[in-house]
């Protein structure tokens, strides 16, 4: 087990390593000059060449890199003098824009994004992963069929248009809800539950369609196993056999590709942060891209991997947990 | 205890799940129809009523999409024409249901004043030659690459493999967003706006060159497992070259789920190029869009509902037709799979 992990961490840092220097490539080495870019339109050359200086972009790409990867590992000083910019250990960068540094903007705005992801994905894979259930075990009747139906509409669905459907029914015509907001969860819970319900919603319905399907198939697959026979045959109850039995053979490849779906959605859930008008992650890469903030785009394209990478992880132990049988190879 | 060696004589049973009853010999069917694999799925495809309602949409959409320069000539009304006298001092269309009347048939924008039809009608175009040329690209790419990767294996083999798990580590629809400007940067300064066939190229090629990995490993598997059949080896003890058989044998038997997986990608570059220019990321102005209009209308959600609705259905029952039929359609090429 633990050669098992120690085998994954490597490769996942592998991975890192070389989704970093593609994006630190493409974002410092692609654009004809990034101080240009990230000084802006009114900038005379010389506070280009101070914007270079500072930022140490005047240096040969390599040692940027080198540079980079040791600020976010032990933290790294901008400039000199009286433009001195301490950037201390998980430093991803600077932004001259914001005259602040990356990190600082990326804590500032993770919460957001982690409150409308976990609480969409807790309300997702309870809905989905019931339906799907209950659907397989009452197969050809008119309640599966309904759930077969609403399902595969569900998955042609956009964020965008059903967002603003949800939006428009229940906050503009009838005041059913709040406009969405974000409060911190430590200064008023239930606030901060009443500001996110909208985009939880909007998430979990979404995202449920395609959950319902896959339980639902896997549910029948193994419903139709030797294992459960012999369990209805020993005479357990119908819930113990469906929920112990069934449920739990059913439930790991779910676990895969939820944890996927969670590692995905937590680099960028950028729709649903813009419809909302909600603070994330995703929509500062939104707002970084459309002023070409450079160091905010690579530090937030590159979490984003750094998220999926660890999901995969997680759910390659996971996996292992929850099922034996991958344990024993 | 008969020889379980053997098989139990066929004709006994009759397969209730098949297409045609095997009646040789009854009376009035003296003739046993040869069918190929390929009519057989056609045959169950036609057979297919959801299959049917989706291609009668998708043909629909393709027809109005074509015609959209023959409808902005009958109606006289250009996508780009402002009709400001018919909105309200607070830039609203006047009149019910978001200006619908007889000259634009679905109203106007609100703020602009376009005609939201002749919008929707050259935004179709947009969607639909973005979705089918990234499709188009991401599948070439990745049948070129499958096939050599599974024929060469070794090294090649070994580089595809790792170039695959490492796409599936970036988060593709963030990439896509922070690529795009960037790469127009390097194209044009700031001072001069690019054409927007420049930036269609873009789009089509981000998505073409970051996707074509999902075909890749499933063609490379396919011809791993054909390689070694025997017609391969009959094709080369008669003198067959490589190219020869690449094309002419492996490729052929290889094109069912090549098939599948692009009529599955295209409503996938629908729904994701409609969600970068939902971002503003996307095609831009004066080149008309679905994914822009639904966001140009987020202001407006509360006052003009209509202006949402209309490019917000539009994409759904595209991408809605285009999975039902690529589901179809993988049913009928695969008997085995079940819904």
């Amino acid at each position: 087990m633990l050669r098992f992990v120690l085998r994954r961490l490597l490769v996942a840092v592998l991975t890192l390593v070389v989704v970093s220097l593609v994006t630190f490539g493409l974002f410092f080495a692609v654009p004809s000059s990034p101080a240009k870019v990230m000084c802006g339109k009114n900038c005379t050359a010389a506070d280009i060449a101070q914007v270079e200086q500072r930022l140490g972009i005047d240096r040969p790409l390599p040692r940027q890199y080198a540079d980079f990867v040791h600020g976010v590992f032990a933290g790294r000083t901008y400039g000199e003098g009286d433009f001195r910019q301490d950037c201390p250990a998980p430093c991803l960068g600077f932004s001259f824009r914001n005259n602040q540094p990356v990190t600082e903007i990326v804590v500032q705005r993770a919460p957001v994004t982690f409150s409308i992801v976990l609480g969409g994905a807790v309300l997702w894979l309870a809905l989905g992963i019931s339906l799907g259930m209950v659907s397989a075990l009452r197969r050809g009747t008119a309640f599966d069929r309904a759930a077969i139906g609403i399902t595969l509409a569900g998955a042609s669905m956009q964020v965008y248009f059903f967002g603003l459907i949800l939006l428009y029914l229940l906050v503009y015509s009838t005041g059913l809800l709040p406009f969405p907001s974000y409060t911190p969860l430590t200064e008023n819970p239930a606030r901060w539950a009443a500001g996110l319900i909208l985009p939880w919603m909007t998430l979990g319905f979404l995202n449920s369609a395609l959950y319902a399907r896959l339980s639902r198939a896997q549910m029948l697959e193994t419903l139709s196993e030797d294992f459960v026979r012999t369990a209805r045959a020993k005479g357990l109850p119908a819930r113990q056999v469906h929920t112990r039995h069934a449920l739990r053979a059913a439930i790991t490849p779910i676990v895969t590709i939820a944890g996927l779906d969670i590692g995905t959605s937590l680099g960028g859930t950028f729709i649903t942060e813009t419809i909302f008008g909600l603070q994330g992650l995703g929509k500062a890469t939104v707002e970084a891209v459309q002023f070409l903030n450079l160091p905010v785009v690579m530090a937030t394209v590159l979490l984003a991997a750094v998220f999926i990478v660890v999901a995969n992880i997680v759910v390659d132990v996971l996996y292992a947990v929850i099922d034996p049988r991958v344990r024993l190879n | 205890m008969s020889d379980l060696s053997h098989p139990p004589p066929v004709a006994t049973t009759v397969d209730p799940a098949a297409p045609e009853p095997v009646a040789g010999t009854v009376a009035g069917h003296p003739e046993i129809v040869g069918r190929s694999p390929n009519q057989l799925a056609w045959l169950r495809l036609k057979r297919d009523r959801t299959a049917r309602a989706s291609a009668v949409t998708l043909a629909v959409a393709a027809v109005v999409a074509l015609g959209a320069p023959l409808l902005g000539h009958l109606t006289g009304i250009d996508p780009t024409d402002k009709f400001v006298d018919r909105l309200n001092d607070f830039g609203m269309p006047i009149g019910y249901a978001g200006g619908i009347n007889t000259d634009h048939w679905l109203g106007l924008e609100p703020g602009s004043g376009r005609d939201i039809a002749l919008q929707l009608v050259y935004g179709l175009r947009t969607s639909l030659f973005v979705a089918f040329a990234s499709a188009l690209l991401a599948s070439v790419i990745g049948v070129a690459v499958g096939v050599l990767a599974g024929w060469a294996r070794g090294w090649l083999d070994s580089v595809v493999n790792w170039l695959v798990d490492l796409t599936l580590a970036f988060p593709f629809l963030i990439f896509a967003l922070a690529v795009i400007p960037i790469l127009q940067d390097r194209f044009y300064s700031d001072r001069e706006s690019p054409s927007p066939a420049f930036r269609v190229a873009l789009i089509v090629a981000t998505f073409g060159l970051f996707s074509w990995t999902y075909t890749a490993r499933l063609v490379r598997g396919q011809v791993i497992s054909l390689r070694e059949r025997e017609f391969v080896e009959a094709a080369r003890a008669a003198g067959a070259g490589t190219g020869h058989i690449l094309l002419r044998q492996l490729l052929p038997n290889i094109w069912a789920p090549i098939l599948v997986t692009v009529s599955l990608m295209v409503p996938q570059f629908i729904a994701i190029e409609a969600a970068l220019a939902f971002v503003n990321i996307g095609v831009t102005e004066p080149t008309p869009d679905l994914g822009r209009m639904i966001f140009n209308s987020i202001g407006y959600v509360a006052s003009d509902p209509w202006y949402t609705l209309f490019p917000g259905l539009t994409i759904f029952l595209l991408v809605l037709a285009f999975n039902l039929l690529g589901d179809a359609l993988r049913d009928s090429l695969d008997p085995r799979s079940t819904r």
